[in-house]
């Protein structure tokens, strides 16, 4: 039995309400009147540090020396050489000999990825395979497009032990249908009216894989208990349901209203959320859009009742704070130039050889604990910190980023560069041991404390543009519920 | 056990150039008049001269790297130069070098100058400490500002010891406001302004809980020291000050790697004091020092120094200041010319200012803020940050 094993979420902090977006932009762009909020990522975001972050939801408490391949899907990859799921493969600290690959260039990507994760453990290719979807598409000022796009992630394990959803068929279609584009250069989207891709794509394709998988297994719609497939436009969503003979009940909300279309991710993201409402016997049906469309069917198994409990999409839609401003989104997504002062335009080139030697401790944020004391440190040492140890050489690879910590101590600095000042860091003293100095994000000044919980998040750290380098590392975020 | 420097060796000339935005004036300007200043108080001669220690800290965008900067500037005759720099305490760094070679027997009279020029680098407040730090670090490291790294310090402080955030910065201003007092009687100074604890407070905050005047001012300057041995010493002024103690701590990294560390002190601080008062053979500093200049990068770090020091009890340096001990006319004058606050910071000259200021009120020197017999003065001079610092201590007296 091959399937999902394990799956989590990402959604960024941030939601900018669409009524926020209409007061600013809509002296230009009256038309879009689309009610709820999008997600956005934040400054130090993008959708290789939010799938790592949907993995560490995903692999939470799951051994990753199974995992045999990475897969990531995307088409906001933030390098075209240099590849992204390499990184995130490294963040998630990830054996080094196992296949990475990035599935990308159509929305559709995260279940073709899913697919392909499918196939090859099918075929005794790879015990467990991870897959990373994530998404940050922008729309330019003014379009319909930053109204409906969101930024979100979703991450599943796909084996064939312990299986939570069994995979039992899919059915794809392939058009060169081309309602949005971006060329090489592209930063923003570029579509076609928006009539035609309502009308001769989403209602069209979306039918269209759902008869063909119904047709190849000999279904009935009926037979599902949730029917998942993306469709931005609220209307549409609807109207191809009741086509479908589907009971509202049965149609997975499109996440319009908190998160917004999630590209690559959105599919995965909604079978997420349908699958933390699934019991076992449930069928299953999935269908992501983008030039064709992918349909996969599963059925949940007894496995899903042993399921510990992720943060997954109920998890982060719970938590969420008002971008509030406009201009704030505009400057996280590099829309604005921003007056960043001295200290923000120096920024010295990245050592790449140190990056690549250091690569455990940046990516891995991992660290080594001493075998004579006990003792976590980080960065890695090779002579113990301990004061009452010092003992020479005596160190195992010791991870961080799965570590929750206490905040030690913190400031706001306003003299320090950001795009979201003040800068707040501080000292995180880690549960087990260890302690460092670590950006804090996703916060506010006034909610922290001395001795809160801390959890761990991959983030971008910097970004140097004239040499084409993003800096990762991690960042502290304070947790608003202990679990 | 060695037996340290105390008595070993003496200074004999000092000079201080005026701190601040000295906007005409090069490096090589500030060199030059703290050199001169205090070769015609050493009443010496250049010739006379036999080496020399350069402190300069960000020195990229300074004075330039190694120490013929110095050498070419003064038109050294060919001498052994050296460059010390070791973050904000540098110019201690400087002095220390000098006064070993001295001790050593190597020579008989060493120079050690210290300069920056940090208003020629664009930034209010100190240039960006990425590149100071190396490359590894600057990987993981966040982007901490001075203010910032010195303000989780009071973060920290202000937790552990129970005050709550108006308590701890009102206690905080008295200090800054102590500061401007003193600052006001030195002409030498970069802030000769008084403020009160209410503009203190109500200044905007730069790293909280540190507000504008809880920061010390970013100046540009220059001092210098000529050391010698105690009897060329005699020979050539009646007054010397004497070395009594020279001590350097710098972090071993459990600070911030480890979790032993507070966080509401600084370890080298307290490590190199206590060797300190043992080289000197003081037993009470409480009761034996006449003055302090400490490190006052910060107000929070004249607090904990206040502590570190074992002048005042650990928790309780707030009582002092409530008390007025160390004021112009308390019982340990601290920061009598102004500080770090007030006379000024430029990195490589602060530890050769604070000895300066020691050197002047021991010779009974220092104007309208002289105290009163002073015998024994300290100086803290403490570079980098609270977790990962490198302390100086030195003790003088005549």
């Amino acid at each position: 039995m091959a399937g999902i094993v394990s799956f989590g979420a990402y959604i960024p902090w941030y939601r900018l309400s669409r009524q926020t977006i209409l007061w600013t932009m809509g002296w230009f762009n009256p038309a879009v009147l689309l009610p709820g909020k999008k997600a956005v990522a934040g400054y130090d975001e993008d959708s290789i540090t939010m799938a790592t972050e949907a993995g560490v939801d995903c692999l939470n408490g799951f051994p990753r020396e199974k995992i045999d391949a990475l897969y990531f899907a995307t088409t906001t990859a933030p390098y075209k050489e240099r590849q992204n799921a390499g990184i995130i493969a490294a963040a998630l600290d990830l054996r080094e000999d196992i296949r990475t690959a990035d599935f990308t260039d159509s929305v559709k990507a995260g279940t073709t990825a899913l697919l392909s994760a499918y196939e090859a453990v099918l075929a005794k290719g790879a015990a467990q395979v991870l897959v990373a979807a994530a998404d940050t598409r922008l729309g330019k000022m003014g379009s319909a497009q930053e109204h409906y796009f969101g930024d979100a992630a979703a991450a599943f394990l796909l084996g064939e032990e312990n299986v939570i959803a069994e995979l039992k068929g899919f059915y794809s279609l392939a058009y060169d249908f081309v309602d949005h584009r971006r060329a090489q250069k592209d930063v923003f989207d570029r579509s076609w009216e928006e009539r035609w891709m309502r009308d001769a794509g989403y209602t069209k394709f979306i039918p269209q894989a759902i008869a063909g998988l119904l047709k190849k297994y000999g279904l009935n719609i009926s037979d599902f208990a949730k029917v998942v497939y993306t469709c931005p436009y609220n209307r549409e969503h609807a109207a191809i349901g009741k086509k479908l003979g589907l009971s509202p009940e049965k149609i997975q909300d499109n996440l319009m209203s908190e998160v917004g279309d999630a590209g690559a991710a959105y599919a995965l993201l909604m079978l997420a959320a349908a699958l933390e409402e699934a019991r076992p016997g449930d069928k299953i049906l999935a269908v992501s859009y983008g030039n064709g469309c992918d349909a996969l069917y599963f059925e949940v198994t007894e496995e899903i009742l042993k399921r510990w409990d992720c943060k997954g999409v109920r998890g982060h839609l719970a938590e969420k704070n008002d971008l509030g401003s406009y201009e704030k989104y505009a400057v996280f997504k590099n829309m604005l130039p921003l007056e960043v002062g001295i200290r923000g335009e120096e920024i010295a080139p990245t050592q790449l050889s140190t990056l690549f030697r250091e690569r455990k401790s940046v990516l891995g944020l991992c660290g080594v604990r001493c075998q004579k004391c006990g003792t976590p440190q980080f960065p890695a040492q090779r002579i113990c910190v301990n004061p009452g140890c010092g003992a020479v050489d005596k160190m195992e690879e010791y991870r961080f980023s799965d570590k929750k910590g206490r905040l030690f101590t913190y400031t706001a600095d306003r003299l320090a560069a950001s795009l979201n000042p003040p800068a707040i860091y501080g000292i995180v003293d880690f549960e087990g041991g260890g302690r460092y100095m670590f950006d804090l994000t996703d916060c506010e000044q006034d909610a922290l404390k001395v001795g809160m919980p801390v959890r761990m998040s991959f983030r971008r750290k910097y970004i140097d543009e004239a040499r084409g380098v993003y800096g990762y590392f991690w960042k502290a975020v304070p947790l608003r519920e202990e679990r | 056990m060695a037996e340290g420097i105390k008595d070993k060796v003496a200074i004999v000339g000092m000079g201080c150039t005026q701190f601040g935005e000295l906007w005409e004036k090069s490096a090589e300007d500030l060199m030059v008049e703290a050199f001169l200043e205090a070769l015609e108080d050493a009443g010496i001669e250049k010739k006379d001269i036999q080496a020399a220690w350069l402190g300069t800290c960000f020195e990229e965008i300074n004075v330039g790297k190694s120490a013929l900067p110095l050498a070419m500037t003064l038109k050294l005759p060919f001498i052994p130069v050296t460059r010390t720099e070791n973050f904000c305490a540098t110019g201690s760094e400087a002095f220390r070098g000098a006064c070993y070679a001295v001790a050593s027997g190597a020579y008989d009279i060493v120079l050690a100058l210290g300069v920056e020029k940090l208003k020629d680098t664009g930034y209010g407040g100190l240039p960006e400490f990425g590149s100071a730090l190396g490359g590894k670090p600057r990987l993981i490291f966040p982007n901490v500002t001075a203010p910032g790294a010195f303000a989780m310090m009071a973060t920290r402080y202000f937790d552990k010891y129970g005050l709550d955030p108006q308590e701890g910065k009102l206690t905080l201003a008295k200090i800054s406001a102590k500061s401007h007092r003193n600052g006001a009687l030195n002409p030498k100074a970069h802030l000769r302004r008084e403020v009160t604890v209410e503009q203190i407070m109500k200044a905007p905050i730069i790293a909280w809980p540190l507000g504008l005047f809880d920061c010390c001012g970013v100046s540009d300057g220059a001092a210098a020291a000529i050391i010698t041995r105690p009897e060329i010493a005699k020979k050539l002024r009646p007054d010397p000050v004497y070395v009594k103690a020279l001590q350097i701590a710098a972090s071993s990294g459990e600070e911030l790697m480890y979790t032993g560390w507070d966080g509401a002190h600084v370890e080298t601080t307290y490590r190199a004091a206590a060797r300190a008062y043992q080289e000197a053979g003081i037993k009470n500093p409480r009761e034996e020092l006449s003055l302090i200049e400490v490190h006052d990068c910060f107000s929070i770090t004249e607090m904990v120094t206040y502590e570190d020091l074992q002048i005042s009890p650990r928790g309780r340096a707030k009582e002092d200041i409530d008390a007025g001990f160390y004021e112009l006319g308390g019982q340990i004058p601290c920061q009598s010319d102004g500080g770090l606050k007030c006379f000024g910071h430029p990195i490589g000259a602060s530890g050769l200012r604070m000895i300066y200021e020691v050197y002047k009120q021991l010779q009974g020197k220092a104007g309208p803020r002289q105290i009163k017999n002073p015998r024994l003065g300290l100086t803290h001079n403490l570079g980098g940050f609270p977790g990962m610092s490198v302390c100086s201590i030195v003790i003088l007296g005549n």
